[in-house]
């Protein structure tokens, strides 16, 4: 358990120097996540009959994360609720512009994929 | 002062009473969202957001106090960042059978949610620099941030928008995508990675591990292309 959660933390510290030291635009821990999917990825490549990612320490670190992902964004979910005012302040546009905005991209973005979706499968079919 | 005055200046100031707090007003809120059936207006982020934020008004104290606090929490953003790379393995076969969608999806809805957010902005009278920070709300805080400094907006009052943008999607995403009629797991969660980015993802991850994976490739897809697409198109534009 220990090894796996020292992996996750080297993935995130290697992010974290790759994209300082190449001045990308990506936050290192996005990087890290790349490097540790390279990395399972290869895992199953040499040996395919290993036991499955999710029943490794690293795959019961990553779940319990994952699980409890919500409560990673309370601090930050406090800290907004001091602003309220300044998202008042520039009226009730900035609120129309949130609530319209989400609901546009929630709509477009499942209709594309599941229009593209549909596509594909007809595809394969015929 | 009373012993109990005493004990209280002296727990205030510690970062373990507020660590503790966040984590049973999420415990709570978690609890009460799992009661109702994982409702989603019962949203776990926002109901122990607002009991923190209550206690926070009713004894006086400030966030600088509270993060000391919380920040052990939120550090822990990073590795579980890094950690999405498990169900991205782990439904990797789907994924790549679904390359065309994801692309398709992640362009358009991309460009949907900075489009119609600076479109409304326009419409309200808006100035630039309150459209700069309002053009990248809907990818994970760290990129939206530097987007906005790039293109002359405010990285905090964008910080305030993109926390807000995710809880609004993930509250929204249940009721809409039942509205739609669209039941595949794929597509729900890569649109509540694409609008509403890591608070979005929490959110898919509670409801079903395939949306929880897909949500989790579209936070990262959107971040990048929203990094790369936002300070190209005001170029233009502006």
């Amino acid at each position: 358990m220990l090894e796996a959660i020292l992996l996750i933390f080297g993935c995130q510290l290697a992010g974290e120097a790759v994209a300082r030291a190449l001045a990308l635009p990506i936050p290192g821990p996005v990087i890290g996540m790349v490097l540790l999917f390279a990395g399972l990825q290869l895992r199953l490549m040499w040996r395919p009959d290993a036991v499955a990612a999710t029943d490794i320490p690293i795959g019961i670190v990553a779940a319990f994360l994952l699980g409890h992902l919500s409560l990673l964004f309370v601090p930050a979910g406090v800290g907004i609720v001091s602003h309220v005012s300044t998202l008042l302040a520039h009226g009730v546009g900035l609120v129309v512009a949130l609530v319209v905005s989400t609901l546009l991209s929630l709509v477009v973005t499942a209709l594309v994929f599941a229009k593209l979706s549909s596509l594909l499968d007809r595809g394969h079919e015929s | 002062m009373t012993r109990i005055e005493t004990l209280w200046v002296y727990l205030s100031a510690q970062p373990l009473l507020w660590l503790t707090a966040t984590m049973a007003a999420y415990a709570v809120a978690d609890r009460l969202s799992r009661l109702s059936g994982r409702n989603p207006l019962v949203n776990s982020v926002l109901l122990a957001v607002i009991v923190l934020a209550l206690i926070l008004f009713l004894t006086g104290t400030d966030y600088r106090t509270y993060f000391e606090g919380a920040q052990f929490v939120h550090f822990l953003l990073g590795p579980a960042t890094v950690a999405l790379a498990v169900p991205l393995h782990q439904h990797w076969a789907l994924v790549k059978r679904s390359f065309l969608p994801i692309l398709g999806a992640l362009v358009a809805g991309s460009l949907t949610a900075v489009i119609s957010a600076v479109g409304i902005g326009i419409l309200f009278g808006m100035p630039p620099e309150v459209l700069a920070s309002l053009a990248p709300k809907s990818v994970t805080a760290a990129i939206a941030m530097a987007v906005a400094r790039e293109i002359g907006g405010e990285p905090s009052l964008t910080a305030t928008l993109v926390i807000t943008t995710g809880i609004l999607g993930a509250v929204m995403v249940t009721p809409v995508m039942n509205a739609l009629g669209l039941r595949d797991y794929r597509a729900r969660g890569f649109a509540a990675g694409v609008a509403s980015h890591g608070i979005g993802t929490a959110r898919a991850f509670q409801v079903d591990p395939v949306a929880g994976a897909f949500a989790g490739i579209a936070l990262g897809l959107n971040g990048l292309l929203t990094a790369l697409l936002v300070p190209t198109l005001v170029k233009w534009l502006w």
